[in-house]
């Protein structure tokens, strides 16, 4: 069972604490877009043996969404920001940099 | 004979006598017994009947990992199977019958199983049951089940008397083991200045140390566990728990602790097992390291032990497993408990060494007490059938030919000692081979990694491979330091206790004793006691292919049962590994996963039993409705009335009276569970045209509207009518269930999405009591009560205002779910109850009665009103419920909207709302499918509509029904057929769903 | 209302290790708005007396504010006076973005309190209740068993217990199962 530290209240709590929200940075695509980008939107997400980028929400807690990146094969959490971005910030790549070299997700690195 | 001695125990002496219930038998122990030295003081050498063969089977070991003494425990109630004699402490009282056996442990009639032996071959279930097939179900299947299993199931009819908690705790380090490893690494990490939490699953401090025997700083081990123990209870920062496992260890430093508070003294009032969720920085395990069986003929006779375990009931409670003992080993270990009993006056005709060489200080020491030491020889079988009567000498290079017999009345075997490794392992730790101890051990460099990435455990004593004290000692504490340093600690100094070095010759790997024994032998010798699993049995595996460790263990059931193989596992991979020609590395470990030996159901599901089960949901009005009859409906965690019962009606007779009721008269409806979400901001109106179908920005204040929510691939997820209590804010109702869920969806638009727009939600769903005030006299009621004007003039329908009633503060919406006349009346909640009898009494001239969810249902089926839940399945969208008219042509976008544009979308063999009209009026069963000629790919008939909501209408005395149908608006008057699950055939006519009044005359008055 | 009724009106349990009581009806708000933005900190200390830091409570008297999230504070005014203070706020706060919503009827406030009342906290909510972690002044959301809560010391032995009043029932019955006579864990 994990650990993650909430970026928005601070607390650090045990995982009945939050609830998972699938992959993060997704793009909406709606009204006017090609079927194949709105597939893309809706269906398609990374599976990664490795670095991943994800939503959480602190439900049983401050109620925020926010952003944690985890290696989904040893559960290292390399850290966790808020999810009004629209990219990991410099310093979470930096810390997945330190831990993971060469790691890319989609089209970040 | 097995009997207590004069000499008395550690944990015995001074003890008050006890006496305990043995099948029906009244046998005496004393205080500071476990059950299996209370029997064994007793003689009773027998404790079962092993599960294939209902061989007799004795008492093997002295801990946790016992396959054979299990026991049915308890009376009715407290009625507990499978206990383990070695972990249960003596308590008088204590009731306990064996297990397998019928009719009686002595004369057990399965036993004959012994003699078809060759006939059970491993996978023999498998090979047997699999032809003719339709055996299975009626013959094969009834037999299995009734042979499976060790212990009784409770009865269904018998409560657990017993209360069960859980607690949360945190600390920087924990400490599993309290032996003088884990004393040692508790001590070191304390001294650090770290919070610690030291656990051990016995009652006692110390484990085998004191047992075995050594120095430490010039003091004997047991002084020295004393003076260790007495430091750490003086310690601030030193938690201690004795009677408490470290069950498991998951991710990022979670560790299960299992504490038995009251198994060992079950009159005194409290919870019986706590279970500790643990967070720990830093995890040392120091669980020792559990001795082999060694693999000979008839090594399951009762009278053969473990050579540490004879050592243990000797001096722990002063019992001896024999008057003439016979040791057999391959390491110098076992030569302890020779000497042991020697010294207290019993017999040890013979040490057994399977060595070639022999033992070095320790053989020495016994050949100077005078003890016939035998080295290079082995058994080749034990004598004897439901106790010891002797072995039979050989030559252990040899196939088996006896030297000679040897008359004995126990036997005590020593195959080497196995770390536990267990913990260490659950969260992915790996292990190393140690050849030179022929054991598998924890692999320093590969730990379990946590939450930072790095190791968050680590190993101390024997359970790293460290068997001698000297070795061990300072081993924990340099883990106990590092552990307290890596959770923050200070640099502490201290210094490094010194174990007096010993002399031993190292283990020889011996996994089959004769070497060359024959198929007669290996078929007589056990590895796993408990599941039946010989050494045969492996190698037959091995010969029909299961070379994967994993594979062999589920076919012959190896360490299958419920002691995990704890004495058989590493016996059973290095057979494995000896038929395939592969070194024991290759072959593996199976996996190792917690709990560490059985722990309670009780203590795993904690408080949550009786009237604390789960969390139930009640509005204000449920202490009124419990006592005015009403049958209670679970919707989703709230309790709902289903209908409300008067003296001696059915349900279905008050479900008619109130649907009658409240289209003649008047209604009240308790709707308090109706979610109710503020928003409000500058872009609420924004924010709620992306949220809805339909267009809310427009909505005027004072007005209600109707609106419906998709998901963004567009199905229908929630419905529910939004009232503008201003420019900027608005109030949405949701579906019940819809509360939580739509309070969530909206938070997660915002906060992920539309983060710059200027919207705040607050959840007021519990803060008021919501009542519906339906049918023809519900302006009467109100107006009675008095204090605002709802005149058709003043509140029209589908708009709202704020007022008083009767003296409550109340919010009135002209909102209609059943087509009559209706008012929804918000109350503070605090409040309902009071405002509910006002209008209880109020309406007494007009007829009021409560109605239930059930009429709620009926009432709005009849005017073709869907339901989220009935009418929808998160398959449905809008446009299959004929809902075009709310989805808003203006917007740009809204939620769903795009997927709606997709092709299967917009297909026009959706299936489609309609109504059904049964030919025969009778009530069409829920989700029952219409069918038509011909069959699917997977050979199903044809389906092309089902139905979504079916009830009988008292209105109409009939049934009525919804469903949705290919092509349906478009075969009005069609009469489909429905098969039933009797095969029976409905058939109904495809009508207009709406039913009652469709001009809405009734509702807008 | 005279006849206003909270959850559990009043219900206590004193025959284990700690006593349990709920504590009849309070007046709580629910305020969502720029938690620095001055005007409202200068509302809230007019209504509450304090202004809370993060994750903390500030309590003056009978009123107080807790932080429940980075734009929500909860708080806390005698239950008669809660309309009222949503008004104030109101009038106070016209012309920014924010929220003010009286949620004291949706909820059901309980004291656990005695010298093992750490004990019976620790055995519901996965939180370290340690003399050294959890302190007086501090404010915490998060789980008891199998729904939401908050809560937070009102006294040295003493924790206040918030969670929705649907549910009441429910938290009352689990605080007395925790605090059962014999069940002392004795760790803080």
């Amino acid at each position: 069972m994990l650990i993650l530290e909430c970026p928005c209240c601070g607390v650090t709590g045990e995982e009945t604490e939050f609830h998972a929200g699938g992959e993060a940075h997704l793009k909406r695509h709606s009204v006017g877009s090609t079927d194949d980008q709105f597939e893309e939107y809706l269906f398609m997400r990374e599976n990664p043996r490795g670095v991943h980028l994800e939503r959480w929400r602190h439900n049983n807690g401050c109620g925020k969404w926010f952003h944690a990146a985890r290696c989904t094969m040893t559960l290292e959490v390399f850290g966790t920001y808020p999810a009004q971005t629209y990219e990991p910030p410099q310093e979470i790549k930096d810390a997945i940099s330190a831990k993971r070299p060469g790691w890319s997700w989609r089209n970040f690195s | 004979m097995s009997t207590r001695l004069k000499t008395g125990g550690r944990f015995t002496d001074g003890g008050a006598q006890l006496s305990f219930d043995f099948n029906g038998k009244k046998l005496k122990g004393v205080e500071g017994d476990t059950l299996a030295s209370a029997l064994l003081a007793n003689d009773q050498m027998m404790v079962g009947r092993s599960f294939k063969y209902h061989r007799p089977r004795g008492i093997v070991a002295s801990g946790g990992e016992e396959p054979n003494a299990l026991f049915n425990m308890g009376g009715t109630d407290d009625f507990e199977p499978n206990q383990r004699a070695t972990v249960t402490e003596l308590f008088d009282g204590l009731k306990i019958t064996s297990q397998n056996h019928w009719p009686s442990l002595e004369f057990d009639i399965g036993a004959i199983n012994k003699h078809l032996s060759r006939f059970l071959p491993a996978g023999f279930y498998y090979k047997m049951f699999i032809h003719p097939r339709p055996l299975w179900k009626h013959v094969y299947e009834p037999f299995i089940r009734q042979s499976a299993g060790l212990g009784k199931a409770p009865r269904a009819q018998d409560r657990d008397p017993d209360t069960y908690e859980h607690f949360y705790h945190f600390t920087d380090v924990m400490v599993v083991g309290g032996g003088v490893a884990g004393l040692q690494a508790a001590y070191a990490a304390a001294l650090t200045g770290v919070k610690v939490l030291l656990v051990e699953q016995t009652a006692h401090w110390g484990g085998r140390a004191p047992v075995d025997g050594g120095e430490v700083d010039g003091l004997p081990v047991g002084n020295y566990v004393d003076n260790l123990v007495a430091e750490l209870s003086a310690m601030d920062n030193v938690t201690m728990r004795t009677r408490m496992m470290g069950a498991g260890v998951y991710d990022h430093g979670y560790v299960l602790g299992y504490e038995r508070l009251r198994d060992h003294q079950p009159a005194e009032i409290g919870p019986r097992h706590r279970l500790w969720r643990i967070r720990a920085a830093q995890i040392v395990t120091a669980t020792g390291a559990i001795e082999r069986p060694l693999s000979f003929a008839g090594n399951d006779v009762p009278g053969v032990m473990l050579a540490g375990a004879v050592r243990d009931y000797a001096v722990n409670f002063g019992v001896s497993i024999g008057d003439r003992t016979v040791v057999v080993t391959n390491n110098d270990d076992a030569y302890r408990t020779a000497i042991t009993l020697k010294g207290l006056g019993l017999d040890v005709p013979c040490i057994i060494d399977a060595r070639a060489g022999g033992g070095g200080a320790l053989a020495e020491d016994a050949k100077a007490l005078g003890i016939r030491v035998e080295n290079g020889k082995a058994i080749a079988k034990v004598k004897g059938t439901k106790r010891v009567t002797g072995v039979s000498l050989c030559v252990q290079a040899g196939e088996g030919a006896e030297l000679e017999e040897i008359a004995c009345d126990a036997v005590a075997m020593s195959g080497g000692w196995s770390p536990v490794v267990h913990l260490w392992s659950h969260c992915g730790g790996k292990l190393i081979w140690d050849e030179q101890q022929s054991h598998f051990r924890p692999d320093a460099e590969r730990p379990p990694m946590g939450a930072t990435g790095e190791g968050f455990v680590s190993v101390a004593g024997s359970a790293n491979g460290h068997l001698q004290l000297a070795e061990l000692i300072g081993d924990a504490h340099g883990a106990g330091l590092a552990a307290g340093r890596a959770a923050g600690g200070n640099a502490a100094k201290a210094t490094i206790p010194e174990g007096a070095p010993t002399s031993e010759n190292p283990v020889e790997p011996v996994w089959l004793m004769p070497q060359g024994a024959g198929i007669k032998l290996r078929s007589k010798t056990w590895l796993d006691y408990q599941n039946d699993v010989k050494v045969s049995d492996v190698q037959l595996a091995a010969q029909e292919g299961f070379e994967s460790v994993e594979h062999a263990k589920r076919y012959t059931t190896l360490g299958m049962a419920t002691d995990q193989g704890k004495l058989s596992n590493i016996n059973g991979l290095a057979v494995l590994s000896d038929a395939l020609g592969q070194p024991i590395p290759q072959t593996g470990t199976t996996t190792f996963r917690p709990p560490y030996t059985p722990i309670s159901m009780g203590a795993i599901g904690g408080e949550a039993r009786g009237k604390v089960f789960q969390p139930l949901r009640k509005t204000p009005l449920y202490e009124w409705s419990d006592t005015h009859g009403s049958d209670w409906e679970p919707v989703g965690a709230w309790r709902r009335p289903f209908a409300y019962l008067q003296p001696g009606e059915s349900v279905h007779d008050a479900v008619n009276r109130e649907v009658k009721n409240t289209r003649e008269n008047l209604g009240l409806l308790d709707a308090s569970t109706l979610g109710k979400l503020i928003v409000k901001g500058p872009d609420a109106g924004k924010f709620l045209d992306m949220l809805y179908t339909n267009m809310m920005s427009t909505l005027k204040v004072g007005k209600c509207r109707y609106g419906l929510m998709c998901s963004e691939n567009g199905f229908l997820i929630d419905d529910g009518v939004v009232a503008r209590l201003d420019e900027e804010t608005f109030l949405c109702h949701t579906t019940t269930g819809g509360a939580d869920t739509i309070h969530g969806h909206m938070e997660e638009w915002l906060q992920t999405e539309w983060w710059d727009w200027n919207v705040y939600v607050a959840n007021v769903t519990e803060q008021f009591a919501q009542i519906a005030v339906v049918g023809p006299n519900a302006r009467k009621v109100l107006e009675k009560l008095g204090g605002m004007d709802v005149s058709k003039e003043a509140l029209a329908f589908m708009e709202w205002a704020d007022g008083t009633i009767g003296g409550f503060d109340a919010r009135v919406f002209r909102i209609s779910f059943s087509g009559e006349l209706s008012y929804e009346i918000a109350v503070p909640a605090s409040q309902g109850l009071a405002f509910w009898e006002a209008l209880i009494e109020a309406g007494e001239e007009f007829g009021a009665m409560p109605y239930g969810t059930e009429t709620l249902h009926i009432l709005r089926a009849e005017k073709g009103f869907i339901m989220i839940g009935d009418e929808t399945d998160g398959t449905v969208i809008p446009q299959d419920l004929n809902l075009h008219w709310a989805l808003s042509k203006k917007k740009e976008d809204y939620l769903g909207k795009r997927a709606h544009q997709r092709s299967h979308m917009a297909d026009t063999d959706r299936w489609k709302l309609v109504g059904l009209e049964t030919v025969d009026k009778s009530v069409l069963p829920d989700g029952a499918y219409a069918v038509e000629e011909g069959v699917n790919a997977n050979g199903q008939r044809n389906m092309f509509g089902r139905v979504t909501s079916t009830y009988y209408s008292a209105n109409l005395e009939r049934g009525i029904a919804m469903g949705l149908v290919k092509n349906g608006p478009d075969r009005m008057g069609e009469v489909i057929e429905f098969p039933k699950t009797d095969g029976t055939i409905i058939k109904a006519k495809i009508v207009d769903p709406v039913i009652y009044d469709p001009e809405g005359a009734k509702q807008n008055v | 209302m005279s006849n206003a009724v909270s959850a559990l009106q009043g219900a206590a349990f004193s025959d284990g290790i700690a006593e349990v009581r709920e504590l009849g009806l309070r007046g709580m708000i629910t305020l969502r708005g720029d938690l620095s933005d001055k005007k409202l900190i200068k509302a809230v200390k007019a209504v509450a007396g304090a202004m809370p830091e993060q994750r903390k409570i500030a309590l003056k008297g009978d009123a107080g504010a807790a932080w429940m999230s980075l734009d929500e504070l909860l708080l806390m005014v005698p239950h008669s006076d809660a309309l009222g203070t949503v008004e104030t706020l109101n009038s106070a706060l016209n012309g920014t973005h924010f929220l003010a919503a009286n949620v004291s009827d949706a909820r059901a406030v309980f004291e656990v309190s005695g010298p093992y009342a750490r004990d019976v906290m620790a055995k519901l909510a996965p939180v370290d209740f340690a003399p050294d972690a959890f302190e007086m002044g501090m404010f915490r959301r998060s789980r008891m068993a199998q729904v939401p809560a908050a809560f937070w010391m009102s006294d040295e032995d003493a924790f206040r217990v918030v969670c929705f009043r649907s549910v009441g029932e429910y938290m009352f019955d689990l605080l007395s199962v925790a605090a059962q006579t014999g069940s002392e864990v004795d760790v803080f």
